[in-house]
């Protein structure tokens, strides 16, 4: 008698010990999932920063008549790239989104600038390094919903959070991100 | 999206892994019965008739692993599909970059292959290990959008690891008709040689009935590996779609684009029936026309076109943000 429940209880022991492994491991799985897809964030944004010197000094010759247009993208792009709060990160971020669309706006004034080849090549790169960033935040977003949900369900809610995981936040698009960006033709 | 369709998702990944793993098991059951009865039936002998599962295992195994390493070169040779960079096809390229980053998932390698008719596939033995394929006519036909919900419709084949189990499939029923068809040829060019046998050994009923069962699973093993070709790709292709609307979170381009698709009147020359349950749209369109049936790779294109209506019609589709190539 005293040695089957030895057994039963060294059966049970055994079973929350793996199944409390293949939750720990879980857990750090879509920990590290939210930690890659907020850094894939990161990479685009700084691909983005990139791209611009490069599109300027194609398009540089063509305005001539039109430098404010440029001088607005090289100052929003160095103020992107300041170290500041997400809510002014998102407004600059929008700022810079703005400025370049305001020289792809100009651009259509000029004939041949509209057929120039390293124009168009850089208004897909650019754009879609914009999809990137959203996609990489939907990704984000998506890595966060997992990690969090799986922290708040049994069993890990048990001990999760005395573990050292704690929920992350959401991206969340800022104001002014969500407004349409006024062109302006000066 | 709610966090049920994040669930599905993990589910599907596993669900594909346990049925890989159950289709390999059914595969060698299969192989050793058939080996060990075409042994019989051609040597008429019980323990000799072991030659026949050794050699049917030895080959089953040798052509099983040489296709899963190599399946996916097999088919890209195959369809004539030759490799590209960034720079040969930038805007394809891109929007393959943008839904791995939505899905989270290592660059593929990404071909294309030289045919009017628009179509693209995805095959490789896991994400790391993928590749996606697009016509030439499909770059052509398609504008950035459509081409997004096609990548995406793609990128969720590979992620549900369906690009495994498609491959797996495919082994299969190569396996299966290979070996049947080597059965029955024999039967055929060397039937003298085992009628000689069974006169030796003084009439063998025994090998006279599994000659017949042998003939009987040579026949019938072919066609229903290919039934099962064809069911599992079927309810695949719903699947990927609803993947792809919950990447892109825009129905209407995968739906123009199937739509596109769909009213092509060209033909895939390169596309054959071993290779039709890969492509997003089944390519040999004298089935599509009784694709209710049993033996279409896919579901009815309109079915597939409507569902991605009615969700765009239910807002689920909440955009992110994303720009188009317009200026903004």
């Amino acid at each position: 008698m005293g040695t089957i429940l030895l057994i039963v209880l060294v059966v049970i022991v055994v079973v929350l010990v793996i199944y409390a492994i293949s939750t720990y491991n879980g857990l750090v799985r879509r920990r590290n999932e939210v930690e890659e897809s907020y850094r894939q964030i990161d990479v685009q944004l700084k691909r983005r920063y990139d791209l611009i010197p490069n599109l300027l000094e194609g398009v540089k010759k063509y305005f001539r008549q039109e430098q404010d247009v440029l001088t607005q993208i090289t100052q929003a792009r160095s103020q992107a790239m300041q170290p500041q709060s997400p809510g002014q990160q998102a407004q600059s971020e929008a700022r810079l989104s703005g400025a370049i669309g305001n020289l792809f706006a100009v651009a259509e004034d000029y004939p041949d600038l509209r057929s120039n080849t390293v124009l168009i090549d850089f208004q897909e790169e650019l754009s879609s390094t914009e999809n990137k960033i959203s996609f990489a935040r939907q990704h984000y977003n998506d890595s966060v919903q997992s990690y969090n949900t799986k922290i708040q369900s049994f069993p890990a809610v048990i001990f999760a959070r005395s573990m050292g995981f704690t929920e992350s936040e959401y991206f969340e698009a800022q104001g002014p991100e969500r407004e349409s960006v006024t062109v302006s033709y000066d | 999206m709610d966090q049920k369709d994040l669930g599905t998702f993990r589910e599907r990944i596993v669900r594909n892994r346990r049925n890989s793993l159950l289709l390999i098991a059914a595969f060698l059951a299969f192989i050793t019965v058939f080996g060990y009865v075409i042994g019989y039936a051609w040597l008429g002998h019980p323990i000799r008739a072991l030659y026949g599962l050794a050699l049917a295992l030895v080959v089953g195994t040798i052509f099983g692993l040489l296709s899963y390493y190599g399946g996916d070169r097999l088919v890209l040779a195959a369809s004539r599909a030759r490799e590209i960079t960034h720079a040969d096809a930038p805007v394809l390229f891109n929007v393959v970059e943008e839904m791995t980053i939505a899905a989270g998932l290592p660059m593929p390698k990404v071909y294309i292959v030289d045919d009017s008719a628009p179509n693209a596939f995805a095959t490789g033995r896991s994400p790391e290990h993928a590749t996606v394929a697009v016509t030439s006519g499909l770059l052509e036909k398609l504008d950035r959008d459509e081409l997004q919900g096609v990548m995406a419709h793609e990128m969720s084949h590979v992620a549900n690891f369906d690009i495994r189990y498609s491959m797996l499939v495919g082994i299969l029923v190569g396996t299966t008709v290979l070996i049947s068809d080597f059965f029955l040829r024999g039967l055929w060019f060397g039937g003298g040689r085992g009628g000689g046998r069974r006169g030796g050994d003084g009439g063998n009923q025994l090998q006279i009935i599994m000659m017949l069962v042998a003939i009987v699973l040579a026949i019938l093993a072919p066609l229903f590996a290919r039934l099962m070709q064809l069911s599992i790709s079927r309810q695949r292709e719903f699947l990927a779609d609803a993947t792809a609307v919950r990447l892109t979170r825009n129905p209407k381009g995968l739906a123009d684009a199937l739509q596109k698709i769909s009213g092509d009147k060209e033909i895939l020359e390169v596309a054959n029936r071993a290779t039709a349950h890969l492509y997003i749209v089944n390519p040999i369109k004298r089935f599509e026309k009784r694709s209710k049936g049993l033996f279409s790779t896919h579901p009815p294109i309109e079915e597939r076109i409507q569902i991605l209506r009615a969700i765009e019609a239910g807002g689920v589709a909440e955009t992110s943000g994303q720009t188009s190539t317009e200026t903004p």
